[in-house]
């Protein structure tokens, strides 16, 4: 055991820990004041369940030998079974890399919330979450995440060993995984009542911002931490995630600069978080100054992307499909260019290119598919969806008996 | 509770104003005399039909702008004073400036002393 190491990743498992409440704010602030408890909600309950599920099955599924072809982990850890608090991994102990690794999800699954935000019964998520964490996420993140040992006696996922893709924290698993299974939710469940119509006005943006900044505080223990060290590459994934971030503001700035003539806090947030996930797959492989490439096109692309659910006609409330699922994959495909030890302007040639593109289009498609499955089941058995007058008065007195605010005279009635 | 005869009028005055001019008409009231009145947040909208506002590139029109509804009843011989106050006070000159209209009160009650009328002002 290493206690440098073991020091840096108690820490970034706190730090990833704080992006759960940094994620229930940024939502929180962009839904209007009926539906906050309600998406707040689904962040924490994903913070409740996620870790008992990790805890029984999740973890060996993702971090067990694999059984074969790289697809999935064996059985050995269930319930955690066989290691204590002299296990290691790698060189720190093993129940903190449960932790860490169990966080990841945690964020994973509250991400996929935000697209269906305003409409979802609580019950339904309450029954989805364990479900995807089986089918989705420990899978994915096995993929991913294992790597086969240095002496070859335990095997790992094949994007990681087989196919070579380069994920450094969660491009794939994290992010390209909660934007396609948010978008197969946001189809099953179907738009909000009023959606084109009426405007779905974020009720408050300080906390928005405050959300953005605390998950930006948190993504430095996701990134850096998963380094796994506190050595150079725990640094160097520390200023690409600066870098990225700051660039994504600029990124997204510049185009509401082009099109709208002004720049919006809203967008600001938006443009961090798009830089904050377009690094995560690559902020262990590019350099400082291609952080900023990435981050500059990340908070760009997905200013666009965010457009993309009203010309397909899809209610992705928060627009996880746009800045996740999108920011993640170019964050992928950047690493193809920009990888300074594999990337086409570093004289890689498009090999990796092509590995990276394969790891995003598999795992894409892998969520959207599995997700889209679970979400139909439970729509036809337990219902998806609040009744539309629970939609219309609020999802927080319908689903939890609260409501946020106090409104007393004042015009917020109105809009809420 | 006052004794002698009610032989004035009470009025109603409300003004709807833009909120960035409430405090250059609280001063223009105190000006005048007026101590008391009763203000609210309030939306709503005249000629001015509203703003657009932008949220992640979706525009939205938004037909209720934030106002200022204040109450103040004045007697009758002090009507005029206090609705020029407000009404130059609250000028700006541009769309959205707000309305102002006086009705007659029938009485009024000081909770406190059970003071009815003039008295209670």
């Amino acid at each position: 055991m290493d206690t440098g190491d073991t020091a840096w990743l108690l820490a970034s498992t706190a730090l990833v820990l704080l992006m759960a409440p940094g994620l229930a704010f940024f939502y929180g602030g962009m839904v209007r004041s009926k539906s906050v408890l309600n998406i707040m909600m689904m962040v924490f309950y994903a913070l409740a369940i996620f870790p008992i599920v990790w805890f029984l099955f999740g973890y060996t599924m993702a971090f067990g030998n694999d059984v074969g072809l790289g697809l999935v982990g064996g059985g050995e850890f269930i319930g955690l079974r066989g290691i204590a608090p002299d296990t290691l991994t790698g060189t720190v102990p093993t129940y903190v890399f449960v932790v860490f690794q169990m966080l990841f999800g945690v964020i994973t699954v509250g991400l996929v919330a935000g697209a269906i935000a305003d409409r979802a019964k609580f019950a339904a998520w309450m029954v989805f979450v364990p479900i995807w964490v089986l089918l989705v996420y420990a899978p994915v993140a096995h993929w991913v995440f294992a790597f086969d040992s240095a002496d070859g006696s335990v095997k790992g996922g094949w994007i990681a060993n087989q196919l070579g893709a380069l994920d450094f924290a969660g491009g794939t698993a994290v992010e390209i995984n909660s934007g396609f299974s948010g978008l197969a939710l946001a189809i099953i469940v179907g738009r909000r009542v009023g959606w084109k119509r009426e405007p779905f006005r974020p009720h408050n943006l300080p906390a928005v911002l405050l959300g953005a900044g605390l998950l930006w505080f948190g993504w430095y223990g996701f990134n850096a931490g998963s380094a796994l060290a506190a050595n150079g590459t725990a640094g160097l994934a520390l200023i690409n995630t600066t870098g990225s971030a700051c660039a994504g503001i600029l990124g997204w700035l510049a185009v509401e600069f082009v099109r709208d003539r002004k720049g919006t806090s809203f967008g600001a947030a938006s443009g961090a978080i798009a830089g904050l996930v377009a690094i995560t797959p690559s902020c262990g492989v590019v350099s400082p100054m291609g952080s900023l490439v990435v981050g500059g096109l990340a908070g760009a692309v997905c200013a666009w992307a965010i457009g993309l659910k009203y010309k397909f006609d899809y209610d992705d409330s928060l627009d996880v499909v746009g800045v996740h699922g999108v920011g993640g994959i170019v964050g992928m495909l950047a690493i193809g260019f920009l990888a300074t030890e594999a990337g086409l302007f570093y004289g890689g040639g498009l090999e990796q290119l092509g590995r990276q593109a394969v790891a995003s289009a598999v795992v894409l498609v892998y969520a959207f598919v599995v997700t889209y499955m679970i979400g139909l089941a439970i729509d036809k058995t337990i219902g998806f969806r609040v009744e539309e007058d629970v939609e219309r008065s609020g999802i927080d007195q319908a689903e939890h008996l609260e409501t946020a605010y106090e409104h007393l005279g004042g015009g917020s009635t109105l809009g809420g | 509770m006052a004794d002698r005869r009610w032989e004035g009028e009470l009025k109603l005055v409300t003004a709807v104003i833009k909120p960035h001019k409430w405090e250059d008409v609280r001063e223009a009231l105190a000006a005048v005399g007026i101590s008391g009145m009763t203000v609210m947040e309030a939306t709503g909208h005249g000629h001015q039909k509203g703003h657009t506002e932008v949220y992640r590139g979706a525009e939205y029109a938004v037909t209720l702008v934030p106002k200022i509804r204040l109450e103040v009843v004045v007697d009758d011989h002090d009507v005029d004073d206090v609705v020029q106050a407000i009404s130059t006070a609250a000028h700006t000159g541009k769309i959205g400036d707000g309305k102002i209209w006086v009705v007659p009160v029938d009485s009024i009650v000081r909770v406190r002393t059970g003071e009815t009328n003039e008295s209670a002002l």
